[in-house]
């Protein structure tokens, strides 16, 4: 069984998320946070990380490039899943090491495709 | 709310003449939501009223407008991403070796709704091109719905349609954002496909002679005696080494005996050697 840390302030989001990985065979952690995500990540390594932009404390960016400095083998994989859905933001992520990318709002179909992309449902 | 036997029979025929598709009772649930949309759109006030305009008759595009609100639409880039690797792996390998001599492949997406299976092939030629150099690749894709097939070909995408199965490094490669959260397709890709509407009981397109047709999660939509027309006239369309593509949940066993299960592609299938010689494509 994969596992995924799902990163985001929303609790709702955080709930809808989980509903659809848990259907599709997935453990799934919580965290509100960048800084809460990184302590889970310490704690376990997901397999997966579903990460929102904006949060308080620390940001999914700042997150992102802590995770990727991180002597870590191997990485989990990161799927953004943003409100932030232009362009630049999307290429700003990629640069940064994002795997894959989800404008939300998203699906059930939207967010196994991604998972299936980056080679993890 | 409840839609009546008489209005279904009313829709039922009508989409049943345009498409061949039936409009089973199962499916009633469906009707009253997809074109509620309609009803108000057109200030009708009920179904009721809407099903009395169209069998009334004098107005065909309402009539066009219902039969693209019945169609499913449905739909998503490398929809069944493994059916996509067998295609595009070992029975493109196999094809790509038969047509050595004459470089030239004709794909047809039969059923290609608003585009996103023609356009994921495209794409995947298009990432390709050492390897197809000097190849005349071909890409026709129709559908019944007038709707679908403009969207189709005008490559504007929703930005919820854009991210269904399409990797992100795709989508900001082939596509362009604009105004409203749309995603418009590039003109290189739009250029590779040629868009048709046509029912799948009328003619094959030209050039015929597909040697890949994908048809996929259309033909549950009708009846048995319809899916054998249908099954017919991909045989007739597709090459003798032809390959076809069904959705991930359909079958040609017990279905029709124009077409075989490839022993080395799991899911895709081949014309029967003793099917019906290929027929003239539609001019």
């Amino acid at each position: 069984m994969k596992s995924c840390l799902v990163v985001d302030d929303s609790k709702v989001i955080r709930k809808v998320a989980r509903h659809i990985l848990e259907t599709l065979n997935f453990t799934v952690e919580e965290a509100g946070d960048g800084r809460e995500a990184l302590a889970r990540c310490e704690e376990h390594m997901p397999d997966v990380v579903l990460l929102d932009w904006n949060m308080p404390v620390m940001g999914g960016m700042e997150f992102l490039r802590t995770l990727r400095q991180r002597d870590i083998e191997p990485q989990p994989k990161v799927v953004f899943c943003t409100t932030e859905n232009d362009a630049a933001h999307i290429r700003a992520a990629i640069d940064a090491g994002a795997d894959e990318y989800v404008m939300k709002p998203f699906d059930r179909e939207t967010l196994e495709s991604k998972l299936q992309i980056v080679g993890v449902a | 709310m409840e839609v009546s036997e008489a209005a279904i029979r009313v829709l039922g025929s009508l989409l049943g003449a345009r498409t061949g598709q039936q409009l089973a009772m199962s499916r009633s649930w469906r009707i009253h939501t997809v074109l509620q949309s309609l009803v108000r759109e057109r200030g009708l006030g009920s179904l009721d009223r809407l099903v009395h305009a169209v069998a009334a008759g004098g107005e065909p595009e309402l009539a066009d407008a219902v039969v693209d609100a019945l169609l499913n639409n449905e739909t998503s880039f490398y929809r069944d991403r493994t059916s996509f690797e067998q295609l595009l792996g070992p029975a493109l390998a196999r094809l790509e070796e038969a047509r050595a001599r004459t470089r030239r492949l004709s794909i047809w997406s039969a059923g290609c709704s608003t585009g996103q299976e023609a356009y994921s092939l495209a794409m995947w030629f298009a990432e390709r091109k050492s390897r197809w150099a000097g190849w005349t690749i071909e890409i026709v894709a129709s559908d019944v719905s007038r709707a679908a097939v403009e969207q189709a070909r005008g490559g504007l995408y929703s930005q919820f349609e854009v991210q269904r199965g399409l990797p992100v490094t795709q989508m900001m490669r082939w596509f362009e954002e604009r105004p409203g959260a749309n995603w418009q397709i590039s003109d290189e890709l739009r250029a590779m496909v040629r868009f048709e509407m046509r029912s799948l009981i009328d003619a094959p397109p030209a050039p015929g002679r597909f040697d890949i047709i994908l048809c996929r999660n259309v033909l549950l939509y009708f009846a048995e005696p319809v899916r054998r027309t249908v099954f017919s006239r991909l045989a007739e369309a597709a090459a003798e080494d032809g390959v076809l593509m069904l959705g991930a949940g359909e079958t040609v066993i017990g279905q029709t005996r124009a077409f075989v299960s490839d022993p080395d592609c799991r899911g895709l299938y081949l014309r029967h050697p003793e099917a019906m010689a290929p027929c003239r494509a539609a001019s």
